[in-house]
Order: structure tokens, then C-alpha cells, then sequence
């Protein structure tokens, strides 16, 4: 008799009035998602002028400069708009500090932005063409860095779909800006010159496939966020809007308009996976039961 | 550094009259929460926050333990709880705080500098118990600083002074585990066998919190994480991750330059 009376039910999980445990987190859109697609198209965009000025490819070279210094600028605009204090954004200046990605992260999108911007400005004004193609070599270093780091950003956080994807994440975020870069490189250059940044956009998109899917099945019930509720159906439009672009892309020969149509669907998917990490890591703060039963599990038996 | 000060909460003798709260709240000027009304237990607070530094969780149970020589089912039990900032040995807020506004301070607490923080909310995410918060008017994280004024100027801080029962004990670290341990001795051998220490082990995923608890059932009952983690922990492993893919993202633009056949020469014209 006394068993059943128990108001504590032999429930999978239990909790405080099923209150989360930890806080969401309190980052915005579309500030956050759109700094990291900016910063992931910037980054990839780099490394594609560096190899196109390789191998001559002047046009494509010039697009993806441009790119570059808009896509830091516009990332730098979206980080410091994020800040509880934006008159503050300077503070992040104030260390070097190697266990915070984002001091990191802010000294990288600092060298990123500089770099890329003296090397477009010199692309278009033809001032000093020497110092352009120096900064441009930089970004070579700082470019994909600054499509990946932000994954470190958002893993290294007690949040469990993003902590748990650490993994996949940057894969994810790579692949995407890939994706993103190439879809840009097409859209802006004609299509003779664009060879290169279409099979970038294929690659990318197809890395961002395979990444979502193996960082979705790995995790498991940490990972339910990604399939679930808003966070899961903008996943979803991510993956049939890549899927579909980098198809198209591949496809589109020397008809613009598939060609369009594929530089836009990328675009769109990149930023529906960055927007849906975002939410993916806000349901799963929202949820004791991600952060709860991951834990018991790792501990065994209940104490 | 001046010995490492702590915090011993020992829920079992804590009588949910919210005096800490309300300490915390008067000494460190903190602004009100609002009128909510959670309608679940005698607390409308519902968890640390911004502005709420010593939360008192009430859970109200019925748990069956039986009365020798009755025929009534079992006696309810109403636990109370007040959670802080654990200011733990491994702090993960203060590990990804990119401005250096949290500090660890002389007592081996952890503060935040109100004139440095840009509000990034970093911390906020971070944190594997939920603590800080950022201020969404003032734009601003804010949490528990264990009243680093007081204890410079040789004070108890405010909540361990309020409450009435010393079931917030305030003091050097080591001292309170070894107190700790002997109550909770105590406590089972008075047959209360549910009685356990929470973040007082140096050796959990937190390196030891500077405050720590006494509970009397699994710590996810009053709102805690049952196995917390620094997430900075796998830092290490996640900027490999991350430099893999930079390097896959590098390859991936060369292959592609030389897929499209970029470097046979000539761009101009050039078809596929």
C-alpha cells in the first residue's frame, strides 16, 4: 500500500517542479546565427581568394575578397549588437585568454577582419597591391579558423546538444560555410571564372549533410532537439535546402537561373542550420531531461 | 591568497524561512523578481538568477516511511533547500569569460567586476548549475560574489549571518567538509540513511565546490545537476575537432581549385 502512496513517481528522470537546471542561453536572433554564418562565409571566402589568386583566377579572386571583408564586418556588427553592453565590445581586447574561445574567437575575427578588409580595399582601389596580396595570404591561416572556431564557441558550454556535438559541430559549421562561400562565388562571378567556388559549394554541402546526420544519430537523446519542435523542422529545411542547392549545382551547367537558384538554397540552408542550432540549444537547456538523464546515466546507479 | 572560504548548507536543519534571501537581497541591493505565483510549493522565486543569489526550494513529499505500531502509511516529509553559487574549483564561467570581468578572488571565490563585464553571456551558458544570469535591463551578468565586500571587511556574508538555524554555515573550506562528513555520520547513524554531501568531493567534475550541500535525497530533486561537469574540461579535444576541420575546409578549397582543373592555366574563355 505504502508504495503506491509515493508522490514521487518511477519516473524516467526527476526534478525540481521540472525546472531546468541550467539557464538557456541568452544569445538572440538573428544576431548569433547570422555572426556565425557571416563569420563562416568570410572565413571560407579567404581561403578561396588565396587559392584563386594561386591560380590566377582573377575575377573569382576579387568575389571572394570582397566577400571576406564584408562577411568579418558584418559578423564583428552581429557579435558586438549580441553584447548585453556593445559600448563595452572593447573589453574583449582587454586579455588573451586561451581557456575563453571566445577571447580567442575575438582576436581571430579582429585579425580576420583587418586582413580581409586591407585585402579587398586594395582589390578594388589597386592601392598597394603588394600589401593586399600579403593580407590576403594571412587570411589563408586565419580563414578557416574563423569558419570553425565558432563550433568551440558554442560547444564548450554546459548546454548538452551543443557540449555533447563537439565533435560534428565544427564539421557541421564547416561544411556550411564551404557551402555558403561557394554559393557566394557563384552568385557574384560569371559563370567561366566560378568552376572552382561550384564544386566548394557541392563539397560543402555535402560535408554539412553528412555531418548533420552523423551528429544527430550519435547523439542520441541529447541530440532529440535537433529532430523535435521548431529547432527539428529547421534542421530539417537546412538539410532538404542544401541537399537540394548542392544538387542543383552540380547540375546547373551553364543555365543561371539553377545556378541562382542553387547559390540561394545554399545560402538559405547554411543559415536555417545556424538558426537551428541556436533553437536546438535553447530546447535543450529548456529540458531538465537532457542535462538530468545524461548524467545519471554516466554516473550509474542512483546514489 | 587568504585561506579558501566556503559555504556548508545543511539542508537538514534549514526551516525554508527565506531569511537568506531576503539578507542576500537587502545587503546586495538586488532588484525584485516580480509577483510571480508558480502555484507548485511555498517558493515563487523558482531558481537562481540575476537578481536572486540564495534561492530556497521547498518539496513537499510523501514518502513512505512507516510508523512502528501505526496503520498510517508513512510520514511526509518537507525538504528545504538554499542553493548559491558554488563557486567552484574549476569554474567554467570564469574559464570562458572573454574580458576578464570574473575573477577568482583571495577567499578562492569567483566575482564578477561589474565595470568590466560587456555582457557577452558567455557565463551564462556555461555554467553547469544554471547560476548566472545576465540582466536583461542593465545587460549585465550577475551572480552570488559570497559577499566579497563583507568578507573584506571581515564580515560573514549576509545569508550565513541571517539564518537562524546554521544551516548556512559560512567558514575555511577544509573545516566545513570535516564538519560536514561528521554530521552526515551523524545523520545515518541517527537513521537517516538518504543524508548525502553534494559538491564537497575535490575529485568531482568541478574540482570540489567552494559550496557545498547536505541533502536529503538526489540533488536533481532540489534542482541540482547530479553529475556536473566543467565543460571546459574537453576544451582540448574540441579545438582539435575544430582545427580538423579547418584543415578539411583548407583541403577541401585546394581540391576544389584543382578539380575544376584551375591550374591547367589560362582563365580567360576558359570552358568546362
Amino acid at each position: 500500500m505504502t508504495r503506491e502512496r509515493s508522490m514521487v513517481p518511477e519516473a524516467e528522470f526527476r526534478s525540481y517542479y521540472g525546472r531546468p537546471v541550467i539557464k538557456a542561453p541568452v544569445w538572440h536572433e538573428p544576431h548569433m546565427p547570422a555572426y556565425l554564418y557571416a563569420g563562416g562565409l568570410s572565413g571560407v571566402s579567404s581561403a578561396m581568394a588565396v587559392m584563386a589568386g594561386f591560380t590566377g583566377n582573377d575575377r573569382l579572386e576579387r568575389t571572394a575578397r570582397v566577400a571576406a571583408a564584408i562577411g568579418a564586418a558584418a559578423g564583428t556588427g552581429f557579435l558586438i549588437a549580441e553584447l548585453g553592453r556593445p559600448e563595452r565590445f572593447l573589453n574583449m581586447f582587454r586579455v588573451f585568454k586561451p581557456t575563453s574561445p571566445m577571447s580567442m574567437g575575438s582576436w581571430l575575427l579582429a585579425a580576420q577582419g583587418g586582413l580581409s578588409a586591407v585585402a579587398a580595399t586594395t582589390e578594388l582601389t589597386r592601392i598597394l597591391p603588394a600589401v593586399g596580396d600579403a593580407a590576403a595570404l594571412a587570411t589563408g591561416l586565419t580563414g578557416p579558423l574563423t569558419a570553425t572556431y565558432t563550433a568551440v564557441v558554442v560547444a564548450d558550454t554546459a548546454v548538452p546538444a551543443w557540449h555533447e556535438a563537439y565533435r560534428e559541430l565544427p564539421f557541421l559549421f564547416a561544411g556550411s560555410a564551404l557551402a555558403s562561400a561557394g554559393a557566394v562565388g557563384m552568385l557574384a562571378t560569371p559563370r567561366a571564372q566560378a568552376g572552382p567556388a561550384r564544386v566548394m559549394a557541392v563539397m560543402g554541402a555535402a560535408v554539412e549533410s553528412v555531418a548533420s546526420v552523423v551528429m544527430e544519430r550519435r547523439l542520441g537523446l541529447v541530440g532529440e532537439p535537433y529532430r523535435l519542435g521548431k529547432a527539428g523542422g529547421r534542421m530539417r529545411a537546412a538539410r532538404v535546402l542544401t541537399a537540394g542547392g548542392g544538387l542543383l549545382a552540380s547540375v546547373a551547367g551553364r543555365s543561371r537561373t539553377l545556378t541562382a537558384l542553387s547559390g540561394l538554397a545554399l545560402t538559405a540552408g547554411a543559415l536555417c542550420t545556424r538558426f537551428g542550432v541556436l533553437e536546438a540549444g535553447r530546447a535543450s537547456a529548456a529540458d531538465p531531461k537532457y542535462t538530468i538523464v545524461p548524467q545519471r546515466q554516466r554516473q550509474g546507479q542512483p546514489r | 591568497m587568504a585561506e579558501r572560504m566556503g559555504f556548508f548548507t545543511d539542508t537538514s536543519v534549514c526551516i525554508g524561512c527565506k531569511a537568506c534571501q531576503v539578507a542576500c537581497k537587502e545587503w546586495n541591493q538586488l532588484p525584485d523578481d516580480g509577483f510571480v505565483f508558480e502555484a507548485n510549493s511555498y517558493d515563487n522565486t523558482g531558481a537562481l538568477g540575476a537578481n536572486t543569489w540564495r534561492h530556497v526550494a521547498f518539496i513537499e513529499q510523501s514518502r513512505p516511511v512507516p510508523l512502528e505500531g501505526s496503520s498510517d502509511d508513512g510520514v511526509e516529509r518537507w525538504l528545504m533547500s538554499s542553493d548559491v553559487c558554488k563557486h567552484c574549483t574549476h569554474a567554467a564561467c570564469l574559464d570562458v569569460c572573454p574580458t576578464g570581468a570574473l575573477f577568482r578572488t583571495e577567499f578562492g571565490t569567483v566575482v564578477i567586476q561589474e565595470d568590466i563585464c560587456n555582457g557577452c553571456g558567455y557565463c551564462v551558458s556555461a555554467c553547469p548549475y544554471g547560476v548566472i544570469e545576465r540582466r536583461e535591463d542593465d545587460g549585465r551578468a550577475w551572480k552570488c560574489t559570497m559577499c566579497y565586500d563583507r568578507q573584506r571587511g571581515g564580515l560573514e556574508p549576509a545569508c550565513a549571518k541571517a539564518c537562524p538555524t546554521d544551516s548556512i554555515q559560512f567558514g575555511p573550506l577544509d573545516e566545513l567538509r570535516e564538519r560536514a562528513e561528521e554530521r552526515v555520520e551523524r545523520l545515518h547513524a541517527d537513521g537517516q540513511a538518504e543524508a548525502r554531501l553534494y559538491g564537497e568531493s575535490p575529485d568531482d567534475g568541478v574540482g570540489g565546490a567552494g559550496a557545498f550541500f547536505l541533502l536529503l535525497d538526489q540533488p536533481e530533486v532540489y534542482g541540482l545537476p547530479p553529475d556536473p561537469v566543467v565543460t571546459t574540461r574537453d576544451l582540448p579535444s574540441m579545438w582539435r575537432w575544430a582545427g580538423a576541420a579547418a584543415l578539411s575546409v583548407a583541403g577541401a578549397v585546394v581540391v576544389a581549385f584543382a578539380g575544376s582543373g584551375a591550374f591547367t592555366g589560362s582563365r580567360k574563355g576558359r570552358r568546362r
